[in-house]
């Protein structure tokens, strides 16, 4: 990207830029209110297959486990040892576990907790590295201790790091928001803080070189506050690796939580997740194969349909496919 | 036959030893796999269980434990006694007579002086031998001979075995250790990764925690043995992959403690390459009894140490909540084979066990009339018990492992329909057992109303284990949260019990007195036993001569492995 | 680009000091304690002396101190001497594991041939792999290959190892008997039969590593690449008449480097730090699963060097990262 980038102002952002013929002054392109673009790239959006899927898929998933448990009612902690290592069948839809719990039941109270974790984890993770890579990027002064700061999170060993986490700062957050309240906030600021910094630094790599191009210095010469150039201009351009971040985010949080509760760290072991179940079932891999597949099938789904929705977003927000 | 054969072999030669096996090496390979891989091979510098084992099939004790807990002879003529003289009449002094002609791998000759080097080696104070307690007690060893030994005492010890018997206890190499005794100990990479010793095997590479190759070892006193030639002890992974190789692919023979789900287990072995094997000891998984009040509004030096707990001191609680559990379905569903149902704290050697009634039976609504009784009844409808106002909620904490889990889960809803609520807590192995005086979670410090965990104790001796229910055992701050007494059981009339029982040298009273103490710490609410818990291990179907050993290392006997024939 | 390599080579030195130092007092802070594996049979007072006898008695800042010291002054002694035969480090204390009372550095060099095969190899095959895919999915956006190769990557990353392990061994070596499930780490490579031998137990827990590593890798490829295919400079180039493959793989290609440099620049480290679960599940033992038992062990001078010389590789290789973005973009500048 040398001298073959002539002085177009990359829009990015920027309301009614598809209105703005290319070479035009971009000083009145912020003039226009807000309104008109946000529209724009709900029509994008609509209009991509894939988004509307992965959406749809999404908000099948988030219904599910939240409203499910009202539906179907079964406690999934309740044990009828009976009833143990069924297959699928009316009165248990997905079967039941070692204990004869209902699957149904644990998968939908296990979602819960999972996609919450998952998403509340890789939103705190990457509005973290987000913040640090642009703002590393781009104040060079900050570029150098921020970066070392990332050099040392991604050093030191996870599993102390969560044990000394937990042992800080469990029984001050119990006492604090009650004990499921205070652990869920724990494991995700636990997930968040340990995994911010790959986002950061791919962020940090892009601004590095969006800042040198010309419309930042256009945007610049117009007098362009710090804090408008990054919002308007830099952060549009580097949304398409935050997306990518996203959605591996949220795979890495669910499986993240799930070892954490493994190892002993995580939630109480009568609070099914996702991971947890996945993990459990993967010594009756061979004599219950079904047992896998629900939380497997469970958690590829939610990355893929976070991952379409990313997509789809990207599209909406990138002016130049959107004039297509 | 065999154990005679072996002790025997230097000096009766090839008549004795079976035909199956007529020649050291000509099986060839066997392949062994432990997935906690041994970091060391010296066991007086690790005393970790994965250690001692790997370790004995090279270094071995003046006599061990068979397969029956009885002691035998292995490096020495026979086991000293007061009948045959080698133990002397005050009990304060015993006499080892080694078996002429052992030499070590090297080809010097084993004598006295490496025994008593042993001795001077563990209990060095600088050296933070692992082993020490084996040594508790003596005055002096002795070596009026190079094959005479002489253990004094400074009282009467009616079990004399402590010290060089049992895979706990081996005899190292004088020459080779000479200079690696107190805070040199850990320099001795050489000697702690490749010990010299009497044992079938001798170490070719040791790689720390990871693998280690062995071959057989030419100076072996039994000319005809080991049958096979090499080693490869493999660590590493998890127990589900070992008993998996072992019984599924047939890319090992040996797979050692497999703790696994019945069901997964019985799947494995439909593989049809190899079989599980169960042994029992004095293991028993249980449910600990906090004696004193774990509420966390309670400063950190009176939190888990002042007496009582609110309601778990109460006969009526503590009973029916024995009663709510149902024990074999507890066997059934979490150890198989490996376990049977008990209410006893020491299971084994049998005759210590007292013969508990009703523990075979759960009796949920014997535990409602229980309770109901003793007036704790549901106050104020939340289908919660309240003893005196106080909720019966209890905080059930243990390690994280998928077994106990189970348990947990199982018990927490036993315990609901008799009306008593339960939180679970599972904790990092590591950090539970880790005896950090700084951290909440350990098993020591005993933040939680109940616990569960399995413990188990060396030889066939329970007296000093029966000892960790005595009141100064119990652990609190000013001990550094060190103790064993982890209940914090407190009876005058149990630590009378007990202090009659190391006064007792008759085998059949000691049983009776051990007995009454079991009883004591079940009825008390020191705690509340499950499961009898044994040692399942994996052999393939060609692998043969293998003897599970619960009382000493599982590969006790691994001169006498050898490959079946038609294989 | 010269002096502020070199600059920030000097910088490293205070920087990894200081990451040496929280790191150290991180593993200090932690709960745990070395003496957790022995059995609760060993009374409390014999393992007290344990302790003491592995150094836990001296405060805090000695025995960081004499870490550093070892570390940094007598470890490369005994590199030196084995590298010439001199006898620098006689009778010096080496940085002794809790563990196995050996040499925690001896450990490492015995563990690096098993992690640099299977690990090292995954990378390897994951970039090969994953940069075309990822460059064509965006060349051919929402084409069937497109597609595919997103659910098979996506799939592929929500998969965890513990599972995708289990499952391959489950195949490969119960079912079918193709590949050993347990990793032979005394194997040699000597001729060609043996050769099969090691490629025959390697397969397996490099497909379940690459397919993470792949998968991440071509969506960061394909998303870069999409950003950079509709700019202005395409066009021009297009316009030029270059020819297409000129133009996606030197003009868009190059442009579209710079993310995917940050990932394999974060993944390199990675490779040395082993993968734990990957590591465990086919008992590669490498240094993954020599960091896990040392942490689980509590064996703090383990723990501290291996995440010591993480550190390094990690301010290592983020610096020829930060080196090739200015190659990669000479717009780039850091002084």
């Amino acid at each position: 990207m040398t001298d073959r980038d002539r002085l177009v102002p990359d829009e990015g952002l920027a309301p009614g830029s598809t209105a703005v013929p290319a070479g035009a002054g971009p000083l009145e392109e912020f003039s226009d209110p807000p309104r008109s673009q946000w529209r724009d790239v709900w029509d994008q959006f609509k209009t991509h297959k894939g988004a509307l899927m992965g959406g749809l898929l999404f908000v099948t998933i988030v219904l599910g486990v939240y409203i499910g448990p009202w539906l179907w009612t079964i406690d999934p902690t309740h044990i009828d040892i009976r009833a143990r290592n069924q297959g699928p069948s009316l009165t248990h839809p997905l079967g039941t576990d070692q204990l004869g719990r209902d699957m149904l039941a644990r998968m939908m109270a296990g979602g819960r907790t999972s996609v919450s974790v998952g998403i509340t984890a890789m939103l705190l993770a990457l509005g973290l590295g987000s913040f640090i890579g642009v703002v590393a990027g781009f104040y060079r002064r900050l570029d150098g201790p921020l970066m070392r700061l990332t050099d040392l999170f991604l050093a030191l060993p996870l599993l102390p790091l969560l044990l000394v986490m937990m042992l800080l700062f469990r029984e001050p957050l119990n006492a604090a928001f009650g004990p499921e309240q205070g652990i869920f906030i724990l494991i995700v600021c636990a997930i968040g803080v340990t995994s911010w910094m790959p986002t950061a630094r791919i962020v940090r790599g892009d601004v590095l070189a969006l800042k040198e191009r010309e419309f930042v210095l256009a945007a610049r010469s117009i007098g362009t506050t710090n804090t408008k150039l990054i919002t308007r201009h830099i952060l549009p351009n580097v949304l398409s690796p935050i997306m990518v971040s996203a959605t591996l985010g949220i795979a890495t949080a669910i499986i993240t939580e799930s070892s954490l509760s493994f190892l002993g760290l995580g939630f109480p072991p009568d609070f099914p997740t996702w991971g947890r179940l996945l993990f459990d079932a993967t010594d009756y891999l061979q004599q219950y194969p079904e047992r896998v597949v629900w939380p497997g099938l469970a958690i590829s789904l939610t990355v893929l349909s976070v991952n379409y929705l990313g997509d789809g977003l990207r599209d909406a927000l990138d002016p130049r496919i959107r004039g297509r | 036959m065999k154990i005679k054969a072996l002790v025997l072999g230097a000096v009766a030669g090839l008549a004795l030893a079976p035909a199956a096996f007529a020649e050291r090496g000509s099986d060839g390979q066997v392949n062994i796999i432990y997935w906690q891989a041994p970091s060391i091979l010296n066991p007086f510098l690790s005393g970790g269980t994965k250690d001692v084992e790997a370790s004995s099939m090279i270094i071995e004790p003046l006599a061990r434990y068979n397969e029956e807990g009885k002691i035998v002879p292995w490096l020495v003529e026979e086991v000293p006694t007061v009948e045959n003289g080698g133990v002397s009449e005050d009990l304060t002094q015993i006499t080892w007579k080694i078996t002429p002609g052992i030499t070590w791998s090297d080809g010097t000759p084993f004598t006295s002086e490496d025994v008593k080097f042993t001795y001077e080696y563990c209990t060095h104070p600088e050296g933070g031998c692992a082993q020490v307690t084996k040594f508790e007690g003596v005055e002096s060893v002795e070596t009026p001979d190079e094959h005479t030994v002489v253990v004094t005492f400074d009282e009467p010890k009616p079990f004399p075995y402590g010290p060089f018997v049992g895979g706990e206890s081996p005899i190292i190499q004088a020459a080779q250790f000479a200079d690696c005794l107190g805070a040199k100990a850990p320099e001795c990479t050489e000697a702690n990764f490749n010990p010299i010793g009497t044992g079938p095997f001798k170490v070719v590479e040791f790689r720390p925690n990871d693998v280690i190759t062995m071959e057989a070892n030419e100076n072996f006193r039994d000319p005809a043995k080991p049958a096979f030639a090499s080693v490869t002890f493999k660590g590493g992974g998890d127990a589900t992959a070992a008993g998996r190789a072992v019984m599924e692919t047939g890319e090992f023979d040996y797979a050692w403690n497999l703790q696994l789900a019945p069901e997964v287990l019985a799947q494995m072995e439909e593989g049809g390459k190899g079989v599980a094997v169960a042994g029992f000891g004095p293991l028993v998984e249980r449910l600990m009894l906090n004696n004193t009040n774990p509420d966390p509004s309670l400063g950190p030096d009176e939190r888990s140490v002042v007496r009582p707990h609110p309601f778990l001191s109460d006969p009526a609680v503590y009973r029916a909540m024995s009663m709510a559990i149902d024990r074999p379905l507890l066997v059934e569903i979490g150890y198989g084979k490996a376990g049977k149902v008990t209410c006893n704290w020491v299971p084994a050697p049998e005759v210590y066990a007292a013969d508990i009634e009703g523990c075979e039976t759960q009796d949920i609504e014997g535990a409602k009339a229980l309770l109901d009784e003793a007036g704790i009844t549901d106050t104020d409808g939340d289908g919660i018990r309240e003893k005196d106002g106080v909720p019966l909620k209890v905080v059930y904490q243990t390690s994280t492992n998928a077994v106990r889990q189970d348990f947990q889960a199982l018990i927490k809803q036993w315990w609901s329909e008799i009306g008593i609520e339960t939180e679970l807590r599972n904790i990092n192995a590591s950090v539970f057992f880790g005896g950090d005086p700084g951290s909440p979670d350990t098993f020591q410090k005993f933040y939680a109303d109940v616990q569960m965990y399995a413990n188990t104790f060396n030889g066939t001796d329970p007296q000093s284990y029966f000892g960790n229910g005595l009141c100064d055992k119990a652990p609190r701050p000013e001990t550094q949260w060190q103790g064993e007494n982890i209940s914090r059981f407190c009876s005058e009339e149990y630590d009378a019990l007990h202090r009659t029982l190391t006064q007792t040298a008759d085998a059949d009273k000691r049983a009776e007195i051990g007995q009454q103490l079991n009883r004591m710490m079940f009825e008390r609410g020191g705690m509340i036993p499950l499961v009898h818990r044994g040692r399942l291990s994996a052999h393939s179907n060609t692998l043969g001569g293998v003897v599970l050993n619960v009382w000493d290392s599982e590969l006790w006997n691994v001169a006498d492995w050898y490959r079946k024939e038609g294989s | 680009m010269l002096t502020f390599t070199i600059r920030r080579l000097i910088l490293a030195v205070p920087t990894l000091l200081f990451i040496s130092l929280m790191i150290f007092l991180l593993l200090e802070l932690a709960p745990g304690d070395p003496m957790a594996q022995v059995p609760l049979t060993v009374p409390a007072e014999v393992k007290e002396q344990m302790r003491q006898a592995l150094g836990l008695g001296e405060p805090m800042h000695v025995r960081f101190w004499k870490w550093i010291v070892q570390f940094f002054w007598i470890e490369p002694q005994v590199l030196i001497d084995s590298m010439f035969g001199t006898s620098f480090s006689e009778g010096d204390l080496r940085v002794i594991s809790w563990q196995t009372r050996s040499p925690v550095m001896d450990i490492v060099v015995q563990r690096i041939p098993q992690t640099l095969w299977v690990v090292g190899t995954a990378y390897v095959v994951a970039i090969l792999i994953a940069l075309p895919i990822g460059i064509y999915s965006a060349y051919r956006q929402y084409s069937w290959f497109d597609q595919a190769g997103t659910f098979v990557s996506m799939v592929g990353f929500s998969v965890p190892p513990f599972f995708s392990g289990v499952l391959v061994i489950v195949i490969f070596s119960v079912n079918l008997g193709w590949f050993p499930s347990i990793y032979d780490t005394t194997h040699r490579v000597s001729d060609w039969d043996s050769f099969v031998v090691q490629l025959q137990q390697m397969i397996m827990p490099v497909m379940v590593l690459a397919l993470q590593i792949t998968a991440q890798l071509s969506r960061f490829m394909r998303a870069s690449m999409l950003d950079n295919l509709n700019q202005d400079y395409v066009r021009t180039a297009r316009a030029k008449g270059l020819s297409e493959y000129t133009v996606v793989m030197i003009h868009v290609l190059r442009n579209s480097m710079i993310p995917v440099v940050t990932v394999i620049a974060l993944g390199i480290p990675a490779i040395f730090g082993g993968a734990i679960i990957t590591e465990q599940v086919f008992k590669v033992n490498g240094i993954g699963q020599l960091l896990i038992t040392a942490i689980q062990a509590n064996d703090l001078p383990m723990v501290q060097t291996l995440t010591f010389i993480f550190a390094v590789l990690i301010v290592l290789f983020n610096l020829i990262a930060d080196v090739l973005y200015g190659i990669l973009d000479p717009r780039i500048r850091y002084d």
